[in-house]
């Protein structure tokens, strides 16, 4: 054992430690780090240093290229490794369940100099983002279609569909970003005649696996009013106002089918308030 | 449990089914819980297939046990819940840090060996304890850096820690040959003199040479083989302390069930020799 009186005395010297390692973790490779004390400067400069450097690094963009494989097979794993890296550098993990690491990886996308001849990534970074939440979101089960097919005609305009915890939908306005993201993620290719059209996405997780299917703006604008709260009679009228041609019943059935939701309850004041003003 | 626990292996998606089945004896599967750190969905209720059938240890990797700060009452309380769900046979952590001013650093981060540092690791390793009602063991990492700010050697720094807490060790073997070489003492002599009695359980792996500094530099890769020069450590260390449960530790460059499996063997084989058991 070495004395090294110096260290132990000094209070708050693991944290001063601490912050000068964490710092040259990310500090530029190939120079001699700055603005750390001489003793965490004279590690850095030491060649293994770089290991603990790479470690970093990988591991977080390796979460990332994880977290977003549809990004990543889009752009190739040399661009992505690269952005992902830029990425990790203004952005570490907050949480070291790395599942849930990039969060703000799509909008660092949508703001990414590079990526402007590419304005559709950030919305297949976002579908990518609501498949990991859909695959780690709380267990529960789905809403039987028969229990909905079994409420009186007069009820339904007053229930109100709770989605399940699963359910993940997004209408994209400016791209066919349903299509790029499923045959991205499904190792499909895409028709070289690709018809840029806006489309929605829902991602449902109604047994063990995630699941996906296109939606319109008329599905995508009942679901949100299901979230908020609305009685069916408040999201069928959402669902017209998007899309005055909208199918409701065709809708209804295609987002019970897939586990769009995961029960149902009664809103009882408006029920009086409709039925008797 | 049962039986008690001989050789296990790192458990991976890539072989769910064939872990399941696997019928050895004694036979149980280590994952790192952060990656079941969800609320729900088939990751959980994977690890809870297989628990049904083998036993599970937790090893951490992410508490940050010594940074200058408490762990994360949030990440700590998750993995309580895990281990309540789970009841794992063992639950471990790392003589590291990895977290520090709400950023994690995926990676097991060194530190200068001090009376201040003792002082934070015991008192964040009693936090752990208390949290999760068990007595847990404590990883050596593996070292790449020459320090000068250790004023306690490694083996006298665990030992004391696991007197002022009452944890155990987990002696990684792989990670005591990689650093003996790195910063160039002797793995044989570390590991006569590391504290037998608080052994819990013992980890082996492989390493690869650094791509840029060669031979000069192991890395503890976890993508390769167990290295001869550390089964024969790992043997010469049975022989001494007797049978532990040992993991055969493979994160990358996976080969299929069957070749982990056949190395696995070879740990069970070595704690069936006469010399494991008399120990």
């Amino acid at each position: 054992m070495t004395a090294n009186i110096m260290s132990d005395l000094v209070p708050g010297a693991l944290a001063r430690f601490q912050d000068a390692f964490a710092h040259a973790l990310l500090a530029p490779a190939g120079k001699p780090v700055t603005a750390v004390p001489p003793e965490v400067a004279a590690l850095a400069a030491q060649p293994a240093f770089a290991v603990y450097r790479n470690t970093v690094m990988k591991g977080c963009i390796d979460a990332l290229q994880a977290n977003y494989p549809a990004v990543a097979r889009l752009v190739g794993e040399e661009w992505f490794r690269a952005a992902a890296a830029i990425h990790v550098r203004e952005a570490l993990p907050a949480d070291p369940t790395l599942l849930r690491y990039g969060a703000a990886f799509a909008d660092f996308l949508a703001g990414f100099e590079p990526a402007t001849e590419l304005p559709y990534l950030p919305g297949v970074a976002r579908l990518d983002r609501y498949w990991t939440e859909a695959h780690a979101a709380p267990d529960e089960k789905v809403l039987d279609p028969v229990a909905v097919a079994g409420v009186a005609p007069e009820a339904l305009a007053a229930t109100v569909l709770h989605p399940h915890p699963a359910a993940r939908w997004a209408w994209f306005a400016d791209a066919p970003i349903y299509t790029i993201w499923s045959r991205n993620r499904s190792g499909g290719v895409l028709d070289d005649n690709l018809d840029w059209r806006p489309e929605g996405a829902l991602l449902t997780r109604p047994r063990d696996a995630v699941e996906w299917i296109a939606i319109d703006a008329a599905g995508c604008a009942f679901l949100d009013a299901c979230a908020a709260g609305c009685t069916l009679a408040t999201a069928a009228g959402a669902a017209l106002e998007v899309q005055g041609n909208a199918d409701l019943a065709r809708l209804m059935s295609a987002l019970l089918a897939t586990g769009a939701f995961s029960g149902m309850s009664f809103n009882n004041n408006q029920q009086i308030e409709e039925g008797h003003p | 449990m049962t039986t008690a626990l001989t050789a296990g292996l790192g458990l991976k998606p890539q072989h769910f089914d064939a872990a399941l089945a696997c019928p050895a004896d004694g036979l149980w599967f280590e994952v790192h819980p952060e990656n079941y750190m969800v609320a729900g969905g088939p990751r959980v209720a994977w690890l809870e297939a297989i628990r049904a059938r083998h036993a599970i240890s937790l090893h951490g990797v992410a508490l940050s046990l010594a940074a200058d700060a408490e762990p994360d009452p949030a990440h700590l309380a998750r993995l309580a819940e895990l281990a309540r769900r789970i009841e794992p046979a063992l639950i471990s952590e790392h003589l590291a840090w990895s977290t520090w001013r709400g950023a994690y650093h995926p990676d097991l981060l060194p530190f200068p060996r001090t009376d201040e540092a003792l002082a934070r690791v015991a008192d964040n390793v009693l936090r752990t304890q208390d949290a999760l009602q068990r007595r847990i063991a404590i990883e050596n990492p593996s070292h790449y850096l020459h320090i000068d700010g250790h004023t306690w050697d490694e083996i006298d720094f665990l030992t004391e820690l696991a007197r002022r807490t009452g944890c155990g060790l987990l002696l990684d073997v792989n990670n005591v040959y990689v650093s003996a070489r790195n910063l160039g003492y002797s793995a044989d002599a570390y590991l006569d003199a590391f504290p037998g009695d608080s052994v819990m359980e013992i980890h082996l792996a492989g390493h690869t040479p650094d791509p840029n500094l060669g031979a000069a530099l192991l890395v503890d890769s976890h993508d390769a083989p167990v290295a001869p020069e550390v089964w024969a450590l790992y043997a010469r260390l049975i022989a001494r302390i007797g049978a532990r449960p040992t993991l055969i530790e493979r994160d990358d460059n996976l080969p299929d069930f069957a070749t982990l499996f056949a190395e696995r063997q070879r740990a069970e084989a070595v704690l069936r020799l006469p010399l494991a058991r008399a120990a």
